[in-house]
């Protein structure tokens, strides 16, 4: 299904003297090769088509079929020739998003913004919930460090088998009373009051952000966050952030 | 091309995505205010079964920053830059206008009569032209919105009052609860809706002032693809602007430029502009068959 070239519906875009948060993004009509199911989330597996998967933590725009806005996913495995994305089924988007089956095809812009500093001497990852979603690519990427992931409930630890080299908690048990005194280099992704605990632990952590985003290209400022005192998009500042 | 597709306000920024901007005829920036503006609060988006809803509230660097650091950078983009001018009074509109009359940069200013997400002028729309118009030679196109309860004669005035043209339409309020919490998804509750579901709204509103004035309108509201284009262009617009669906596809406006030809074609007009206005039905036909 991957069309070749610059064509209707297509944009191949090429990396502009301005500025451009599209530099190296592509949007294609991609197939879906499989749907797995992990604990109460999907695993989507598409064809990769011309679309490059990204540094860990970069993410991209997905189609949600018979929604009007797309949905904001980053990458979770990039097994060769394929795009994988963990979803967790929450609202009609992500819940048509997990309906799809193979040889469906949807449509897919990225990857954008920015993702993880791999340059870390000793790193943990640290991932709650759905949060893990980024971990399993990222854990890849740094040759399976340590890592440490919270669950609300056993079903949700399911997802935890994506990542090599990682020490489980459960509710009421959070991540961050197991964090190390001396954690290293910590790229976390989860909900946002796992976020601001680690960030308080460790200031110099990188954090994976989340929030509702239109775009993901820095056209719509609807995906702001306060940062220094300004509302800053985090499709373009983000969605890694340094905690500090 | 006879029919230029633009940007609606808002919808896209040119020095994060330049090549976008490039695809355009005509480049429209976020609406600039008198002064620095950090916006709403979040939630500023909520997605709906046929639209969307925004509240942003006008974020932006304010008049200074925009004509000292953002104008020159646009101005690298090779299109004619259209500016989009807000504020809370006449005065603040007119001033605006009055620092924006002296750039070469900027090809047409677009008065933002019609923002849903913050407080209102004092002013009539009229009256807001009218006191741009004492400032500036350039051509004023009004933005008008969709809720008002006589557009053609709120066209009639601010064409009266000076303005060169109308854009049409703004978003329109509308409100979404979280199906969970029974609770407004927007900080502020009410936002503008966009998407699909503002088309045949935005084809009404044009349809109507395209009859009521003889100045150009740029059409916008819903559209998806050259077909939702070329009624624009059949109910009277001579350009079409692109909003909501720029968010899902940033290769929208070549692809939509070249659906719109196709579209054209299709029905025997040798340009898109060729079917401007050709689905205008008069006001004393829509009398008479309402009398039926």
């Amino acid at each position: 299904m991957t069309e070749p070239g610059l064509t209707a519906g297509q944009a191949r875009l090429r990396p502009s003297t301005v500025g451009s948060t599209l530099e190296g993004a592509n949007r294609e009509l991609l197939e879906v090769t499989g749907v797995e199911q992990v604990g109460p989330y999907a695993l989507l597996r598409l064809e990769r088509g011309g679309v490059d998967p990204g540094r860990p933590g970069q993410f991209f725009m997905l189609e949600a079929p018979g929604r009007v806005l797309p949905r904001p996913m980053s990458l979770c495995l990039a097994p060769p020739g394929e795009l994988a994305f963990l979803i967790d089924p929450i609202g009609p988007g992500t819940k048509a998003l997990c309906a799809l089956s193979s040889g469906q095809a949807i449509h897919v812009l990225g990857p954008l913004g920015n993702g993880f500093d791999l340059a870390v001497d000793r790193p943990l990852l640290v991932g709650g919930g759905i949060g893990v979603a980024p971990l399993p690519y990222l854990s890849e990427a740094l040759g399976h460090p340590p890592a440490l992931l919270g669950f609300r409930t056993d079903r949700h630890a399911k997802a935890a088998r994506l990542v090599p080299n990682a020490e489980v908690v459960i509710e009421p048990t959070f991540v961050t009373e197991l964090l190390p005194l001396d954690p290293g280099d910590v790229l976390a992704c989860g909900p946002e009051p796992m976020l601001e605990a680690v960030a308080r632990l460790v200031p110099d952590a990188q954090l994976a952000w989340e929030a509702p985003m239109p775009c993901g290209y820095g056209a719509c400022f609807g995906c702001v966050v306060e940062r220094d005192g300004h509302m800053t998009r985090l499709c373009v500042e983000g969605p890694v952030l340094r905690a500090a | 091309m006879n029919v230029p597709i633009l940007n609606a306000s808002g919808c896209l920024d040119a020095l994060a995505a330049a090549d976008v901007a490039r695809a355009l005829d005509v480049f429209v920036t976020k609406t600039i205010t008198p002064l620095p503006r950090e916006g709403n609060p979040t939630p500023r988006i909520a997605e709906t079964d046929f639209g969307m809803l925004n509240s942003i509230g006008l974020q932006g660097p304010g008049v200074d920053a925009f004509v000292a650091d953002v104008l020159p950078a646009l101005a690298a983009l090779g299109r004619p830059i259209w500016v989009s001018v807000g504020g809370f009074s006449a005065d603040d509109y007119a001033g605006v206008c009055e620092r924006l009359d002296e750039h070469d940069d900027v090809a047409t200013i677009e008065l933002n009569l019609s923002c849903p997400n913050v407080e209102e002028a004092p002013e009539s729309s009229a009256q807001i032209v009218a006191a741009c118009r004492a400032t500036t030679a350039k051509p004023l196109y009004a933005k008008l919105s969709p809720a008002n309860s006589d557009l053609g004669e709120a066209a009639r005035a601010v064409v009266a009052s000076g303005a060169d043209g109308l854009s049409l339409v703004n978003t329109i309020r509308g409100l979404a609860l979280d199906a969970v919490t029974l609770q407004p998804k927007l900080a502020r509750a009410v936002g503008g809706y966009s998407g699909p579901a503002l088309k045949p709204i935005a084809l009404a509103c044009v349809h109507l002032c395209a009859q009521a004035v003889d100045v150009p309108i740029v059409g916008m509201g819903g559209v998806r693809a050259g077909l939702d284009a070329l009624e624009l262009v059949a109910v009277g617009a001579s350009a079409v602007a692109l909003g909501t669906v720029l968010f899902t596809d940033p290769g929208a406006p070549r692809r939509i430029r070249s659906e719109l030809e196709a579209e054209a074609t299709m029905r025997g007009f040798p340009q898109p502009g060729d079917a401007r206005g050709t689905a205008c039905v008069s006001e004393e036909k829509t009398v008479q068959l309402q009398g039926l």
